[in-house]
């Protein structure tokens, strides 16, 4: 009779890197090689917490004198001298807001109507060619949405477009002035087509998370097709369509470049949208390097710091709605 | 039919046409965008506007050599530094981002995901620049960094998600240690999507021009010198788009347009890269 091989286990050290195949350390979670394995990870993960908070405290530190020489005035004063050393930030906040939201006024329709056609009424074979297509929007370089308004968008608005807006709707507050181009309206057409892709992949995200059971029974009871999404699928995902008009908002709050290049630049409260006006994102990106005084510079970090705060909080906002209903999505890192 | 079954119908219909034609709206802009690219910068691309420096305002002809070789370099710099931090903070989420730690470090990473890139910018300013005393290209790299760590974390945490469980718990029921599972068999099958991810975010940085506005700065001569400012295709565009001369504007588009097919590139193959995984998948 043959007794089996049977071999002890070596006996499972604490430091026993070279134990691979040893049952015991897997078991008992104390391989090295794991323990280096998480430590290195975690050290990465903590790399991102760290920054925030770096951020942060750069931003406040910065931005400390300004904060202690204007207190709250800063966020509704609109005097920006920076040769008499006083600033107030009311015409960028009221800029970022006002151009944004026109944006989105824009935008939203637009990118719920792709987000629709695509999840509703689109033939098969044509969906993923024009998701792609809108998704590719996301892809051009802020700089040449910036490029393609000076050149192309604001000759086009003032021969084609503002003339007839003018004659039919004139009288509006909102249209008085002269056009010279740059302008609320150049701005926020641009962040319209910029936001489109956001609001529209993650649209369509929510409404693929809709229960078909939505919409049959819809159907079922003998609604037509459009009567079926209207009244059932859109009202289910209404708390992530919210979310993602929040996420093309955040956006567009923080888009520079493009901005910048075409709403003119003026620190100016009006309601005509044919007049210039400011970002707050285009105040920093245009003043920073001529700010020539400490305060000037402090000023421009405040503006930094209410900009970064707003966004954290419409961010974070449009996240908990969205998770509500696609539950755990890298929401806003999927478009292009 | 009655009056109002038809007015019913009617609306369906209507309504389809109209999201039909606003889905139709949004490609038209892509299509007008790149069009005008095209149209406008594609008679610039010749020999010497890829081989040459800008030349002094009001000079006729240069190129963008020198901001080419910028972009590369500056873009270059920030993947190596963000890729590894990246893909190592996704795998944590993935592995171990269950806990406390985990959700923190998702939710800054969203945070930091919708951040505007110029508050990153006057961030690497004070960080880098200052302290250094000039303008760099490193601090660049570092900005856009900055921007491209929180994509790739979220991007590789989902795709490694993706991989089933059974590889997993085959792997370790074979006595394979955890670290070699989640190194050799998790992260390798989700290989493709995590190269996907990062040629997007690679893509996205690419365009950036708000971050570098206090960092790389611009630069016109040609340099391969990371501590000092750096010319980039964006910054260029930036300058000679808002800049006064006619010649100035026509560089502009030829800029636009290389680095816009500079982006699509990327973009592309990141596509492509995906394609394959799930084509591998089904």
């Amino acid at each position: 009779m043959t007794t089996l091989p049977i071999e002890p286990l070596p006996t499972p050290t604490r430091d026993n890197a070279s134990t691979e195949g040893g049952i015991r350390g897997v078991l008992r979670g104390v391989n090295t090689g794991d323990r280096w394995y998480r430590a290195v990870l975690t050290a990465l993960a903590l790399v991102l917490p760290l920054l925030l908070l770096t951020l942060l405290a750069e931003l406040a530190v910065s931005a400390a004198p300004a904060i202690a020489r204007f207190g709250p005035r800063f966020l509704w004063s609109s005097t920006w001298d920076p040769v008499a050393q006083v600033f107030g930030a009311a015409p960028m906040i009221f800029g970022t807001l006002a151009s944004s939201l026109l944006a989105l006024a824009i935008a939203v329709p637009l990118a719920l109507g792709v987000a629709i056609f695509l999840t509703e009424f689109a033939p098969k074979w044509i969906r993923q060619p024009i998701a792609f297509l809108v998704e590719l929007l996301a892809a051009i370089p802020s700089v040449v949405y910036g490029l393609w308004g000076i050149f192309v968008l604001i000759p086009f608005l003032r021969s084609a477009v503002v003339p007839p807006l003018k004659a039919m709707l004139g009288w509006t507050p909102f249209l008085q002035g002269v056009f010279y181009g740059n302008s609320l309206l150049a701005g926020a057409i641009i962040l319209a087509i910029m936001v489109v892709p956001y609001i529209a992949a993650v649209s369509r995200e929510v409404l693929l998370a809709v229960p078909a059971s939505q919409r049959e029974a819809a159907l079922g009871m003998g609604a037509t097709r459009w009567e079926a999404v209207w009244t059932a699928v859109v009202p289910y995902g209404r708390a992530g369509l919210i979310g993602a008009v929040i996420l093309g908002l955040g956006r567009a709050l923080g888009e520079t470049m493009a901005v910048t290049m075409v709403i003119g630049n003026r620190h100016d409260i009006g309601l005509s949208v044919l007049q210039p006006a400011y970002t707050m994102a285009a105040a920093i990106a245009n003043e920073f390097s001529e700010a020539t005084t400490s305060l000037y510079l402090s000023a421009l970090f405040e503006v930094g710091l209410i900009l970064f705060v707003i966004t954290v909080v419409v961010n974070g906002l449009a996240r908990l709605l969205i998770w509500r209903v696609a539950r755990g999505t890298a929401v806003g890192s999927r478009a292009l | 039919m009655s009056a109002r079954q038809l007015r019913r119908r009617l609306t369906s219909g209507l309504m389809t046409g109209l999201v039909a034609a606003l889905s139709f709206a949004a490609v038209l802009a892509l299509v007008l965008i790149l069009g005008h690219l095209v149209a406008q910068g594609a008679s610039s691309l010749d020999w010497s506007f890829f081989t040459k420096n800008p030349v002094p305002a009001g000079e006729m002809g240069g190129g963008v050599a020198n901001a080419i070789v910028g972009t590369g370099i500056i873009v270059g710099l920030a993947a190596l530094i963000g890729l590894p931090i990246g893909v190592g903070t996704g795998l944590y989420l993935a592995e171990y981002g269950s806990g406390r730690l985990g959700w923190l470090v998702r939710f800054v990473a969203d945070v930091l995901n919708g951040t505007p890139s110029i508050v990153v910018g006057i961030f690497a300013w004070t960080w880098l620049v200052k302290p250094m005393g000039h303008f760099s290209a490193l601090a660049g790299s570092v900005a856009l960094a900055v921007l491209i760590i929180p994509m790739i974390a979220r991007t590789t945490e989902e795709m490694v998600r993706l991989v089933p469980h059974s590889l997993r718990e085959a792997a370790l029921a074979l006595g394979y240690p955890r670290w070699r599972t989640s190194l050799r068999i998790v992260a390798r099958t989700a290989l493709a999507g995590i190269v996907t991810g990062c040629l997007v975010g690679i893509a996205r940085i690419a365009g950036e021009t708000a971050p570098l506005l206090f960092t790389a700065l611009g630069n016109l001569n040609f340099t391969t010198h990371v501590l000092g400012p750096m010319q980039t295709l964006s910054l260029q565009i930036y300058v000679y788009a808002t800049g006064p001369f006619d010649e100035w504007h026509r560089l502009a588009w030829a800029a636009a347009l290389v680095l816009m097919a500079l982006v699509l590139l990327l973009a592309l193959s990141a596509r492509r890269a995906m394609r394959q995984r799930h084509g591998a998948a089904r």
